[in-house]
């Protein structure tokens, strides 16, 4: 349902962080994994829309998005979950919630969604989305987010950065049931072991190319080898 | 019931700044309109009395009275009235009281409408005071401007809350707040500003924490939009062991201008002062977030603003 074809995306300052990738992901649950600073978070942006491939497209369904925004991508069904939760002053959980899903939401509803992703709601939903949140508290809110949106396609930027290990358990088992309960795909970027067991694909990205790209089973355990082959490739 | 003789423009004003109509039956209010009293209504325990030396009423809370609301909406409609008002409120000891004022100028002609508000609390021991004051101003051609000047008399053990409001229309205010803060009492101020256009607003907080265990909390949040401008100023005494937070966040926005002015001065040794202050435009992030669940930029924006001034 989303392809990369030859993508590369290079900084303004001459940076090549994205070199020629290609891909065709039709799973429902795509782990893209490889060292720190292989291009992985720039996938995801460009999947986003948030920033333009140099070169190459990106497709959706067989139609290509390459020159579309990001408010016209999430109409399209592209949700991106950011690696660093955005904090907002005013704005509450409850409202994110509703813009998330594109109506008003009822207390109910947003403690549903909430309960979801493991937090106790109705202590939540009137809160403001500011820095009197903890990283993990607003990282499952994002996750929440993203699973009111229910859209075909969504896409994780290192779900598990910034949290603690309770919150990670959680978090796990979130995945888990996104996993079972999806009717979309689901794209994560992460190095967790515990993500990557869950992947039916994993792609691996190392200095800006695609080195791996396989069955989620037989990669994880190559993946798991000592100084794994894949990783050093992009060196 | 409803008020005889309002226009249905007036009308419109009132619910803008007051949310209605009407009044239910047994609260106590004073309506103002184009400088004169026009309708009051006072209960057992709330007493509005005209001042016969100058304009403005008496209002007064008697000690123990418990989760009244006293509404005294002013209305200006007639374009060039400058007025100067005041209003004294004297909150007995133990009341708990809600105040909702605010001000509504339509100015269709050409003259400049003015209202200052002179407010004055004196607030008894223990007491509680919720005040909540709305300013708003509609009409395209003479300015509208209100200038509101409140003092606060904190006795012993006395809270007053004072949330305000300026949303738009308004051409230039100058708001002075003067607080005096007993032992253990506290002051707790919420204010928010949007300015647009060529207006201007400028706020002045003046506290002084006099009491042991004295408190203040000043939360100013504005946004200034078009060519507007804006000056917050805070000055926070701690002159007996005290704990005073302000806290300026402005939005600027197009070409508007933020000034923030915090002043804190310790004269205890026990005194504990904080003032935080962000001016900036809005979070490119913030924008990027709002669309990646579908708004465009132009809606995140607004719901941005919306949120931060709520």
């Amino acid at each position: 349902m989303i392809e990369f074809r030859d993508v590369s995306y290079t900084t303004e300052d001459g940076n090549e962080i994205v070199k020629n990738v290609s891909f065709k992901l039709s799973e429902r649950f795509v782990v893209i994994t490889g060292p720190n600073g292989s291009g992985k978070s720039t996938i995801a942006r460009l999947i986003a829309g948030i920033i333009k491939p140099t070169s190459g497209s990106i497709l959706v369904d067989g139609e290509d998005i390459t020159g579309l925004g990001v408010t016209e991508r999430a109409n399209l069904g592209i949700s991106y979950g950011f690696q660093q939760p955005v904090r907002f002053k005013g704005l509450t959980v409850k409202d994110l919630l509703s813009l998330a899903s594109g109506k008003k939401l009822t207390t109910a509803e947003a403690c549903s969604l909430l309960a979801k992703v493991g937090l106790c709601a109705r202590d939540y939903v009137a809160r403001e989305a500011n820095a009197s949140l903890s990283g993990g508290e607003l990282k499952r809110i994002e996750i929440a987010m993203i699973m009111a949106r229910n859209t075909k396609l969504s896409v994780f930027d290192e779900p598990e950065a910034g949290i603690d290990l309770w919150s990670f358990n959680n978090l796990i088992n979130v995945f888990k049931e996104l996993h079972e309960s999806t009717n979309g795909s689901i794209i994560i970027i992460s190095h967790q072991e515990r993500i990557l067991k869950l992947a039916d694909r994993i792609i691996v990205i190392a200095g800006g190319t695609v080195t791996a790209d396989g069955d989620g089973g037989t990669l994880y355990k190559e993946i798991q080898t000592p100084g794994c082959i894949y990783y050093r490739k992009g060196d | 019931m409803a008020f005889k003789g309002l226009d249905p423009e007036q009308i419109d004003l009132l619910k803008t700044i007051t949310g209605k109509t009407e009044f239910e039956e047994g609260t106590a209010y004073n309506l103002r309109l184009n400088g004169q009293g026009v309708a009051r209504s006072v209960t057992e325990n709330i007493n509005i009395v005209p001042k016969t030396d100058a304009p403005g009423i008496d209002i007064y809370i008697k000690a123990g009275t418990k989760n009244e609301t006293v509404h005294i909406p002013v209305l200006l409609s007639q374009s060039g009235l400058k007025e100067t008002v005041f209003n004294d409120f004297h909150i007995g000891e133990d009341a708990v009281v809600t105040i909702v004022a605010g001000c509504g100028i339509n100015n269709h002609g050409h003259g400049d409408s003015e209202h200052s508000g002179i407010h004055s609390f004196y607030i008894g021991k223990n007491a509680r005071v919720k005040y909540i004051e709305k300013h708003f101003g509609t009409g395209n051609a003479g300015k509208k401007v209100m200038n509101p000047t409140t003092f606060v008399d904190l006795s012993e053990g006395g809270y007053m809350e004072m949330d305000t409001v300026q949303i738009g229309g308004v051409d230039d205010t100058f708001r002075k707040t003067t607080a005096i803060v007993g032992k253990d009492a506290k002051i707790v101020v919420k204010e928010k500003i949007l300015t647009e256009g060529d207006q201007h607003a400028e706020t002045n907080f003046s506290v002084d924490l006099n009491g042991e265990g004295s408190g203040a909390h000043l939360v100013s949040r504005s946004v200034a939009k078009g060519r507007s401008t804006q000056k917050f100023v805070s000055d926070i005494r701690g002159n007996a062991p005290s704990n005073g937070h302000s806290e300026c966040d402005a939005i600027v926005m197009d070409e508007g201008k933020v000034v923030a002015e915090p002043r804190l001065s310790a004269n205890d040794i026990d005194a504990a002062l904080i003032h935080e202050a962000a001016i900036g435009k809005i979070a490119g992030e913030q924008i990027i977030k709002l669309m990646t669940l579908g708004l465009s930029e132009k809606e995140a924006e607004e719901q941005i603003i919306n949120g931060f001034l709520k």
